[in-house]
């Protein structure tokens, strides 16, 4: 157990305790937000560090919310069993997509291209079924009958959200860690820089880019069904689509895309900024943070392309010995 | 343990190689000599898996190996170098290795990937320090790395491709003589693609010459360097000039 462990625990227990002590319920709703979106951005950075930038990502989220909000209000299926559902459905769309892209090695720019077409496709198919999914004006789960609210995933007080989500939160951290250690980090390194050398090595290039872009869209899949759960209302524009898939491109570069909370601190900033926004301009700034994200994306990838906190971390670290 | 019939690759209305056909025996290193664009380099392309042959079969160990994704390839035995060094820079110089330990011997085990990076490094004579970064490598120490990585994969026949272009005179040396020690003290067999003869025909059982994709002549060093084939394509044609350049070759293959 070294200082690094005791400073995690001890953060994590602070984290864990807040609620009990500050029950401001404005504030732990940010907080339930920021930590929602925090494991939405860490998942798609899974991918992202390793050159996989998917501005697909909207769809997945869009897919997890949707498709768990569909089976409960129509066939009545608890979010409990739906979410795993909508988790595998949006791997098979994962599968589906990436395979032919891998397999015919199609990579960067093009990349983006085919995962951007499956964030528009995943938003027209959810306008275009209005009968069921409520088109563009959004969509509702049910309310559970009085005393339902554990089966339907369904909690009105602000502090059990709060601990769910910091689960989930340390959950996607868990997982980073977990990739960041495992022989696949540097399988993906490799397969990032060379992929006829990574194959030459034995790596099968193809598998490994599967099986990340799978764990990333699982995770996505589940954040957007948890923000679909708490605030109990989804639109086609805040879990699915282009903007989202941006914004999560955005929030991972301005954190820090090589550094665990780097996606924490781009939620942070990001969801401070829509509130500042929005309280602020109220409805006359609709639309205005997608602009800033924009501008500010291009000043980060120029001027600080490791993101604010791995600029920050890379002072402290010692640079890696030459031969 | 490699037997080769009939290959031929092209690339649109080019052929790159046509209808080449060759056996290597276990234990021996097999030159692979022949001007740039011979095809040298598109026969090891399609060994070890990176292009599919248009026709033609690859036997390895009894098994059709023609075809099969190179990750496949390298877990039956066969390691790789390329032409130009192709380092991951994103990762330390051990880590390059243990990656190809790791993936490459089809064993997926973090011990055994470390304990063969440990192993191919001091083979070629790299540094084991696990954070040395591939930046600081000159032109030899690339090479090495890329023969460690290869190594690293636990091949029974190694394909190493021109490895010694960018190279002083003493550095080939060292580098023929590493392919001899790890023919000698590993046991693995090795086909050699280069461009430089006299280096080549030093350490090799046997050679074999390409020229616009196909087979010119093949035999032992000695014979080869003597064929006036072999020189026409090295030399030219001129009868002063090529008569003289069989004797250099003689004299530099030391028969």
């Amino acid at each position: 157990m070294n200082s690094r462990h005791i400073a995690w625990a001890v953060g994590l227990a602070a984290l864990v305790a807040l609620p009990f002590v500050y029950r401001e319920p404005y504030h732990l709703h940010i907080l339930v937000l920021i930590l929602i979106w925090s494991f939405a951005y860490t998942a798609w950075s899974i991918m992202g560090r390793f050159g996989l930038v998917s501005l697909g990502h909207g769809g997945f989220m869009g897919v997890g919310a949707y498709v768990t909000a569909l089976l409960w209000n129509h066939l009545g299926v608890s979010p409990w069993i739906g979410i795993p559902i909508s988790m595998v459905a949006a791997g098979v769309l994962a599968l589906v997509v990436a395979y032919p892209c891998f397999r015919f090695r199609i990579t960067g720019h093009y990349f983006v291209l085919v995962t951007l077409a499956l964030s528009g496709i995943v938003l027209q198919v959810i306008t275009a079924t209005r009968d069921y999914t409520g088109g563009s004006l959004g969509y509702t789960p049910n309310r559970a009958p009085s005393g339902k609210g554990l089966l339907a995933l369904q909690f009105d007080d602000k502090t059990t959200w709060y601990l769910i989500a910091l689960g989930v939160w340390v959950l996607g951290l868990l997982v980073w860690r977990w990739v960041d250690r495992s022989m696949s980090r540097y399988a993906m390194e490799a397969i990032s820089e060379d992929e006829d050398a990574a194959a030459a090595a034995g790596v099968n290039v193809t598998a490994e880019k599967l099986k990340i872009t799978l764990i990333s869209a699982l995770m996505t899949a589940l954040a957007g069904a948890l923000y679909c759960q708490y605030q109990m209302f989804i639109s086609p524009d805040t879990v699915s689509g282009i903007a989202v898939s941006l914004q999560m491109v955005f929030a991972v570069i301005v954190g820090g895309l090589y550094v665990s909370l780097g996606p924490t601190v781009g939620a942070i900033i990001t969801i401070m900024l829509a509130e500042v926004l929005r309280i602020r301009f109220g409805t006359g700034a609709v639309g205005w943070d997608n602009l800033v994200y924009g501008v500010l994306l291009v000043v980060f990838i120029i001027f600080l392309p490791k993101g604010i906190l791995g600029s920050v971390m890379e002072r402290f670290k010692t640079q890696p010995k030459k031969v | 343990m490699l037997t080769v019939e009939g290959l031929v690759k092209r690339f649109g209305g080019f052929t790159a190689v046509n209808n080449v056909s060759f056996r290597v025996e276990q234990g021996e290193i097999l030159g692979l000599i022949g001007p740039n664009g011979s095809g040298k380099s598109t026969i090891f392309n399609m060994l070890s898996g990176t292009l599919v042959p248009t026709a033609g079969s690859i036997l390895f160990d009894g098994a059709e190996i023609s075809g099969v994704a190179p990750h496949r390839i390298i877990n039956s035995g066969i390691g790789r170098t390329f032409q130009i060094p192709r380092p991951f820079h994103r990762l330390s110089i051990f880590e390059n290795v243990a990656l190809a330990g790791y993936y490459g011997q089809g064993s997926h085990s973090r011990a055994k990937a470390d304990e063969a990076a440990e192993r191919a490094l001091g083979m070629v004579g790299l540094p084991t320090d696990r954070h040395a970064s591939v930046d600081g490598l000159g032109a030899a120490g690339l090479k090495k790395l890329e023969l460690a990585k290869a190594l690293a994969t636990g091949p029974k026949l190694l394909l190493a491709d021109e490895s010694l272009g960018g190279l002083d005179e003493h550095e080939m040396d060292q580098a023929a003589d590493m392919l001899r020690k790890i023919r000698d003290e590993l046991g693995i067999t090795i086909i050699w693609v280069e461009h430089i003869m006299g280096v080549l025909m030093r350490v090799v059982d046997r050679v074999m010459v390409l020229d616009h994709g196909e087979k010119i002549s093949e035999g032992l060093p000695s014979a080869v360097a003597g064929d006036p084939r072999v020189i026409e394509v090295y030399l030219g044609t001129d009868a002063d000039s090529s008569q003289a350049a069989a004797a250099e070759a003689r004299r530099k293959a030391g028969v």
